[in-house]
Parts: C-alpha cells; sequence; structure tokens
C-alpha cells in the first residue's frame, strides 16, 4: 500500500492560497467598488441595489449610480464565513429556515450593522431596480428592502421564456417599461437626465469585453482544459455580472484574462487552483445549479483532488449568455437590453437549459452531467431532476446529484458531498472501461 | 490460498468478507466500529477469517466423509472457539482494570479493590462456558455488550459483600474497555481452534471415536494459509483508513456490485444503512448507472429506529417483531431523528398503541426511502433491499407493500446476509484489481 489517503488538510495549518494574476487583478477591482460604495456619503454618490440576472449595469451607470448587488454581497459573505451568523440573525427577526440564505444573508447583515467586506458600512440605496423576476424571490426580496430603506422601488417584468423564444412582442413590453417607467423613475433619483448615446458608448464596451469573457469560457474546450468554468469561472465572471459591465476597467481586465488562458492553453497547462497548479486532468465535467460559498475551497478541493475539472456551467450564465451569439448591441440599446435580460440562463424554460446542458456535454468533450441542488433555492432546484434524466438520455453520458446551500453553511456535509462525488468519479471510471471492453 | 478481502465500514457496524479466486464467498465478519475504524477493520477481517477457517473445516470433513454429525460438530466448535475468545479478552480486561488502580482515590483501598476485581473475573469466567452454551440466547455478540452487563451485575454484588463502593469498580471498568475493545485480540488464531477443538472433544462425547481423524483434518485446515493477497476498503469510514486510492472504493458502488453477485438479474438497489439511505441503479454488469441518496439529515435511517429503541427502552432487534402485530399503523409524517422522541411521546400521550405507533415509523421510513428510490429513477426490474434494515421485518413488510402499490408486481429480494452486501462488492473490486481490472469492470 502506498500513501495514505486520510485527511490532513484540516489539522494542517492554512497554506497560503494560490490565485493566478487575473484573480488577484479581479479581488482588486472588487475591493475598489466597495471602497467606492462605502464612501457614497462622503461622495455623495448615489446609489442603486439591483440583482445579477438580467442587471442594467450600462442604463444604471447613465445615471451615474453607483451599483450595489446584495446577491454579490452575500457570496462576499459566505466566501468570507460570516453569513452563517446573519443567517442565524434573520431567523431570529422571524425568517424560516427554507427562505432563501440569500436574502436571510442580507436581512442578517441589515440587521448587525449592514457592514461591507472592506469594514465599513455599506450606504442606504437611494434606488432599488429589481430588472429580473424570473426568480419570485427576488421581489419579495426588495419588497423587504423598501420596508427598510422606504426608497423608491422600480420593478422592470421580463417575461419568462415559456415557449422558448423571445419573441417581437416581449421586447416591446420590455422597452415601453423601460421608456414609461423605469428611465423616468431613474431620472428624478439621480436627477440626471437620460442620455442614449452616452448609454450607446457603454454598451460598446459590453460588447467588447463578452468576446473576450466568450474566449476564455470557450477555452474549456481543449484537452486539458485551462480553465475550471464553475470554481474558477466564479472569479471570472464577476466583473461582468456584476459592476463592471460596461467600464473600461473590464475591457481591460477581460483582455487580461483573456491572454493569461491562453497563454495557459498555448503551454498546455491546466486551471490554477488554490493550491496551485492541478494536476493530470481526468474527469471533464459539466456542472448545473450554484456553487456552495461557505466552503467554496473545500468544494473545490474535491474536485482537483481529483482530478476533475469542471468544463462548461450553467451557473457563470445567470448573469448573461453569450456563448451563443448574443452581445450587447448599440445600435439597438433600449431592445438589447431587454433581449439581455431575456435571454438569462435563469429566465429560460427547462427544455432550452436542458438543450444547452447537452449542448455543453457534447461540444466540451464532457464525461458527464453533475448537478449542485441547492436547499433554499427552489428556483434553480425545480426541474433539475428531470434535466439531469433528459441529459443522461441524450447525452448517454453519467449524471449525478450533490445537495448543499448558497451560503447557509448548516447545510454542507463535506462527508456526504464527497461520498457522492467520488462515487460519481468511480462510475465515470466504470463507464469508461466498460465502453473500452466493448470497442 | 489467495483470498481477497472487502471491507465495510459503516457508521454503526464495519462488515469483512472474504472471498477466494473464483469469486466465492469463503468467510464473513461483523463487528461494532466503535468509533476506530482501524480497529474495527482488523477485527472485522479478522472474524471473516475465522469463518474462512470453518468453511476450509467444512470442506476438508465434507471431502473426508467424516463419520460425524457436520453440522453438530462445527456447531459446538463454533461455541467453543467463541468461548475461548471471550476468555482471552476477559484476561486483557482483568489486567487493564488492574493498571487502573492507581491515584488518591484508590490509596487506602487498593488492596480490597484487587481481591474484588479478581473475584469479579472469577465470577465471569466461571459462568462464561454457560454464556456460549448449545441454545443460550446473547443480545448481541459483540464483547464490550456481554461483558459489560455481567460485569455490572457481579460487580455490584462483590462490592457489598466486600463492603467497598460500588463506583470504584466501575470506575476502572469504564476506564478500561474502551481500550480493550479497540485492542483487536492478540493471540493466534489456531491456537485458540485447537484450544477450542480440544475443548469439544471433551464435551462431545458423540464424536470421540473420529477424534483422531477429525484432529488431523482439521490440523491440515489449519496449514492452509489464507493469504490476504488484496484488500479494498469502503463505506462510511473508508477515507479514515490508512489505505492507499486504490484500495478504496466508493460504497454505492460496491453495493451495486454486491447486489448484483448475490442476485446478476438485479436492476435497482436499495440500502438503509445506520447513517445513509441509498437508491442505486445499475446495469447488466452490476455497474452503477444512477444513484440518489439522502443529504447530510440522517433521517429514516438505521439510526432513526435506534434512537426509537433506546425512548422505548427496548432492543433495536425488538423493535421490528413489535412493530408486525399491527394491523392499524399510525400515520407519522417525519421521520427527524431529533424528534422522534418527541414524536412518540406524543402518540403515546394520544393513547395509541406502541405497536401502531411502531408500525408507522416503519412506514415513513420506507416512504422515504422510496422516494429516494424514485428520484434515482424508479424500480424497472428485480428489486434487492440491503443494508442492516433489511434484516428489519417490519421494514421488509412495509417495503413490500409500498413497491406493490408503486411499481406493482416485482421481484423483491433480501438475502440472509444483505448486510455484508457492500463488503462482498469491495471484496470482488479485490479481486479484479488483483487480476488487473482496476477498475472493476468485467472484461
Amino acid at each position: 500500500m502506498t500513501t495514505p489517503t486520510k485527511f490532513v488538510t484540516s489539522r494542517a495549518p492554512a497554506k497560503e492560497v494560490i490565485k493566478d494574476a487575473s484573480m488577484v487583478k479581479q479581488k482588486e477591482m472588487m475591493a475598489a467598488h466597495y471602497d467606492r460604495l462605502t464612501s457614497a456619503p462622503e461622495t455623495g454618490d448615489k446609489v442603486a441595489a439591483t440583482f445579477v440576472p438580467g442587471n442594467l449595469n450600462e442604463l444604471i451607470m447613465c445615471f451615474d449610480l453607483l451599483n450595489n448587488l446584495p446577491e454579490v454581497n452575500a457570496i462576499q459573505n459566505g466566501l468570507r464565513r460570516v453569513s452563517g451568523s446573519y443567517v442565524l440573525e434573520a431567523e431570529k427577526i422571524g425568517h424560516s429556515e427554507d427562505v432563501c440564505t440569500y436574502v436571510k444573508s442580507d436581512i442578517g447583515m441589515m440587521a448587525k450593522g449592514n457592514i461591507a467586506p472592506n469594514g465599513r458600512k455599506f450606504p442606504d440605496p437611494d434606488v432599488l431596480l429589481l430588472s429580473y423576476t424570473g426568480c419570485f424571490t427576488f421581489m419579495k426580496w426588495f419588497e423587504l428592502l423598501r420596508e427598510q430603506y422606504k426608497c423608491e422601488t422600480i420593478m422592470l417584468h421580463t417575461p419568462y421564456m415559456g415557449d422558448g423564444k423571445i419573441t417581437k412582442n416581449m421586447i416591446e413590453y420590455m422597452v415601453k417599461q423601460l421608456k414609461d417607467e423605469v428611465i423616468p423613475a431613474l431620472e428624478r433619483v439621480s436627477e440626471v437626465k437620460f442620455d442614449i448615446d452616452r448609454l450607446r458608448e457603454y454598451l460598446k464596451k459590453s460588447a467588447k469585453a463578452e468576446d473576450d469573457l466568450v474566449r476564455v469560457l470557450q477555452s474549456a474546450k481543449a484537452k486539458p482544459s485551462p480553465i475550471d468554468a464553475y470554481f474558477g469561472g466564479i472569479y471570472y465572471i464577476g466583473p461582468i455580472f456584476g459592476a463592471f459591465r460596461g467600464t473600461q476597467d473590464a475591457i481591460d481586465y477581460y483582455r487580461f484574462l483573456r491572454e493569461e488562458v491562453e497563454d495557459r492553453l498555448a503551454k498546455g497547462q491546466g486551471p490554477v487552483t488554490p493550491d496551485g497548479d492541478m494536476g493530470k486532468e481526468k474527469y471533464r465535467l459539466v456542472v448545473e445549479g450554484p456553487p456552495n460559498y461557505t466552503s467554496f475551497r473545500q468544494f473545490w478541493k474535491m474536485f482537483y483532488d481529483e482530478g476533475a475539472v469542471v468544463v462548461a456551467s450553467s451557473y457563470t450564465k445567470v448573469g448573461g449568455v453569450y456563448d451563443f451569439g448574443f452581445r450587447h448591441d448599440p445600435d439597438k440599446p433600449l431592445e438589447t437590453l431587454a433581449e439581455y435580460c431575456l435571454g438569462v440562463y435563469t429566465n429560460r424554460n427547462l427544455p432550452m437549459r436542458i438543450d444547452m446542458l447537452v449542448n455543453y456535454v457534447n461540444e466540451y468533450e464532457a464525461d458527464g452531467l453533475l448537478i449542485n441542488s441547492i436547499k433554499s433555492c427552489n428556483s434553480f432546484s425545480a426541474g433539475q431532476l428531470l434535466m439531469m434524466r433528459e441529459v443522461e438520455k441524450r447525452t448517454g453520458k453519467p449524471a449525478a446529484f450533490v445537495e448543499s446551500d448558497l451560503v447557509d453553511p448548516r447545510y454542507f456535509s463535506a462527508a456526504n458531498i464527497k461520498n457522492r462525488l467520488e462515487s460519481y468519479f468511480q462510475m465515470i471510471d466504470q463507464k469508461r472501461a466498460g465502453a473500452d471492453a466493448a470497442a | 490460498m489467495k483470498t481477497f478481502v472487502g471491507i465495510d465500514l459503516g457508521s454503526t457496524t464495519t462488515k469483512a468478507v472474504l472471498l477466494d479466486e473464483e469469486c466465492k464467498v469463503i468467510g464473513h465478519g461483523i463487528t461494532n466500529s466503535r468509533s476506530n475504524y482501524a480497529t474495527a477493520a482488523h477485527v472485522a477481517s479478522q472474524e471473516a477469517h475465522v469463518d474462512g477457517q470453518f468453511t476450509l473445516f467444512r470442506r476438508a470433513l465434507t471431502d473426508a466423509h467424516a463419520r460425524i454429525e457436520l453440522d453438530t460438530f462445527l456447531g459446538a466448535l463454533e461455541r467453543a472457539f467463541r468461548l475461548e475468545q471471550f476468555l482471552e479478552q476477559l484476561d486483557d480486561l482483568e489486567q487493564t482494570c488492574i493498571g487502573q488502580i492507581r491515584g488518591e482515590r484508590f490509596a487506602k483501598v487498593e488492596s480490597g479493590v484487587k481481591d474484588s476485581l479478581g473475584e469479579v473475573f472469577r465470577r465471569l469466567r466461571r459462568e462464561a462456558p454457560e454464556l456460549y452454551a448449545p441454545g443460550a440466547k446473547r443480545k448481541s455478540d459483540f464483547f464490550r455488550d456481554i461483558a459489560g452487563s455481567r460485569y455490572h451485575t457481579h460487580a455490584e454484588e462483590v462490592a457489598r459483600e466486600a463492603n467497598l463502593p460500588y463506583d470504584l469498580l466501575l470506575n476502572v471498568y469504564d476506564k478500561s474497555i474502551i481500550e480493550v475493545e479497540n485492542r483487536p485480540p492478540t493471540g493466534k488464531l489456531s491456537d485458540k481452534f485447537r484450544r477450542a477443538l480440544a475443548r469439544v472433544l471433551t464435551t462431545e462425547p458423540s464424536i470421540k471415536s473420529a477424534a483422531a481423524d477429525i484432529q488431523k483434518m482439521i490440523d491440515g485446515a489449519l496449514a492452509v494459509d489464507l493469504e490476504e493477497t488484496y484488500l479494498v476498503g469502503t463505506g462510511y469510514g473508508r477515507v479514515t483508513l490508512p489505505f492507499s486510492k486504490e484500495h478504496i472504493r466508493s460504497e454505492i458502488l460496491c453495493h451495486g456490485l454486491g447486489a448484483h453477485l448475490m442476485y446478476p438479474q438485479t436492476h435497482t438497489v436499495l440500502d438503509i444503512g445506520g447513517q445513509d439511505t441509498k437508491g442505486i441503479q445499475i446495469d447488466a454488469d452490476g455497474i452503477v448507472t444512477n444513484f440518489q441518496m439522502n443529504d447530510r439529515c440522517a433521517a429514516g435511517c438505521g439510526r432513526y429506529l435506534g434512537y426509537i429503541a433506546d425512548e422505548m427502552n427496548m432492543g433495536l432487534h425488538e423493535l421490528g417483531p413489535m412493530a408486525v402485530k399491527s394491523d392499524k399503523p399510525a400515520r407519522i409524517n417525519s421521520t427527524c431523528t431529533v424528534f422522534a422522541g418527541a414524536e412518540l411521546r406524543d402518540r403515546l400521550s394520544l393513547g395509541e398503541k406502541r405497536e401502531d405507533i411502531l408500525a408507522g415509523l416503519h412506514r415513513a421510513i420506507i416512504l422515504r426511502a422510496i422516494s429516494i428510490i424514485s428520484r434515482s429513477g424508479g424500480v424497472t426490474n428485480e428489486f434487492t433491499f440491503t443494508g442492516g434494515v433489511a434484516k428489519n421485518e417490519a421494514a421488509v413488510r412495509e417495503l413490500r407493500k409500498v413497491i406493490q402499490e408503486n411499481y406493482g408486481e416485482v421481484t423483491i429480494n433480501i438475502n440472509p446476509d444483505s448486510i455484508y452486501t457492500g463488503a462482498l462488492g469491495a471484496a470482488e473490486f479485490a479481486r479484479r484489481a488483483h487480476l488487473g481490472q482496476a477498475d472493476g469492470s468485467e472484461q
């Protein structure tokens, strides 16, 4: 017998986390944004709170508003391991155990002083802009925030893609809302006049960064993949899904990232993990569903320790699906915003999601599909088993199912998840051996 | 001879299976997991070797057409062997207890405690043969359980007679039992077999005439080296073992393969263990095609029944027989282990009968398991039920009903050795790995 497989990492002193240069740059961008946000009371900047799926960052910037994303704050709190206490705080206030833990983390954070990751207080929002309604919890969440802040609240209705297509009517319906309600309300709050040419400029910048993002994500088609499109992907989507889409910063970041990834690709290198360069790529997976943030590194380690790399994921499409051709179009500024909102992953019906996942398994030559089902997110979880069966059927590749939560540490059972993952990897081995034997 | 060992480290019990080169089971072993998986693995494996020796004895005696009643003889030999094993562990326990007599507490009573301990162990040794007499019933086969309950009884009496505080005797026992339990028996197996055989030959007059032949055949069988060629570990505690990766397999794959070996036509496997409930789908080669299991909450698993048994002050094995007496199961919605006691007391206070409540609890467990099975792909063909809970007749009765209600007529397999399914799969993985099929596929 050779190396023991004991878990020794938990007892070993914490090692320095290895990050590639783009991750460091991304972290600096996020920190700068939090500094801008928390300096708002001094600078006089006004703040719009909004959500990731269907966020209208270019439009928000047209009114000199700063973008604050409660979901991203919840994620940061999860990664920094403070969300657990916030969730408990929200439960103390009366929110039940089953409520979305993003919401509870946010509510709990507000109750405990609303402190941002930089240690300074978040500014109160001047306006709440909900531009996506695929998740009905978002609506309730903003109702709770409205109750708290008594500020203007805009709810832009995005029709669900129930029939799997975007119609002219849908676009018109959304553009009308933008013209008649959203823009006038934002003008009122910000006291800045809307300038459509300014919007066009931002959209032009968005499209540039989107091109590079797609190049980065599609680099995972190579073997070995130079990126992990789920765990690493979370870093990559940060700027474009948040407050940076439409900025020169985003263009610079995605160009930098693309060069970094292309360099790895040219050298035939795999992804960078928190423990350094990944070893030999043994399994290529497509992952559906958000990750767990409270044990993010531990969860990731379960993959890279086994040589598993995620080559495509649906979660990295919740803030915009760009890899099937959509780009923000400065020639149709309001229409393109509508089309963007309609097309985000969470607004797609189940057959569209299945098509996407099947496409990923085939195009990225994956060994199968893994679903991380989120305990407190029915919006994501409903239908996942059906999707799994269908993807299995259409690709002939094995699928597996693990369960955790977004930012509630109580729902993360390392032993249980590791057990399922190991079983899945061994299942893939068996399938391969069976296929080899048949060949 | 070459043997292949599969060890399934469950949260409650650890099981081992010994296979020969032809994939025939030659031995089973089981022990309590005692939160010390390394010892549990060692003990279970040793137990499988003991069982393996009996298989070899049976083969040798059968081949030689020994003129004895084989089952009676082997039964007697096994009881005598268990007695020898028990006595050996008693010696260890006594020595360990003596070593614990130290410190201020014992300053003035040291010799008194020593004498009393000696008396307690004398009594334990004296009554030991009765524990292993033909037909004797033991609540458990684990040393801790048997020795523990008898020690307490004797220690109380002896302390009273010696006018010593009972808690002093209890104290040394409590400090010693974990140590002893976590120390695998050290004596050579073949010595114990020989002592056991000598005991049988003196107590079973019917086989005296064949004594010389038997002695020869047993010696021959003991001379066969059961070489441990390859070992595979699986189960809840597998990662804590100092095994390298190629010696570890997921219990899901092991249960799938184990069930396939027991029933080659089976496509669906349900395993309800202490901590997990798993629904597994396998193909015609025993390869897992899909699985689902409970999340971190162990509601409705074997552990749940353990809590219920504790709450009712009953043995785990007594639950099933009581539940099957009910013809009107209570409707129970929650299988939450944390609330198990509350649920029970709630029902009792409403005047519901114990057997009805128990039957309802068993049904609730099965309903939860069936939900996991459905998520894994349902029941399409022969269905195999494995794990500790498959030994519970009330759970089996409910399972048959619920499968019938949901999937119609389906063959349901429950093997008497179902608790060893995971270990069997692991042993077969070991055998295949030795043959160069590290992935475990049949090629």
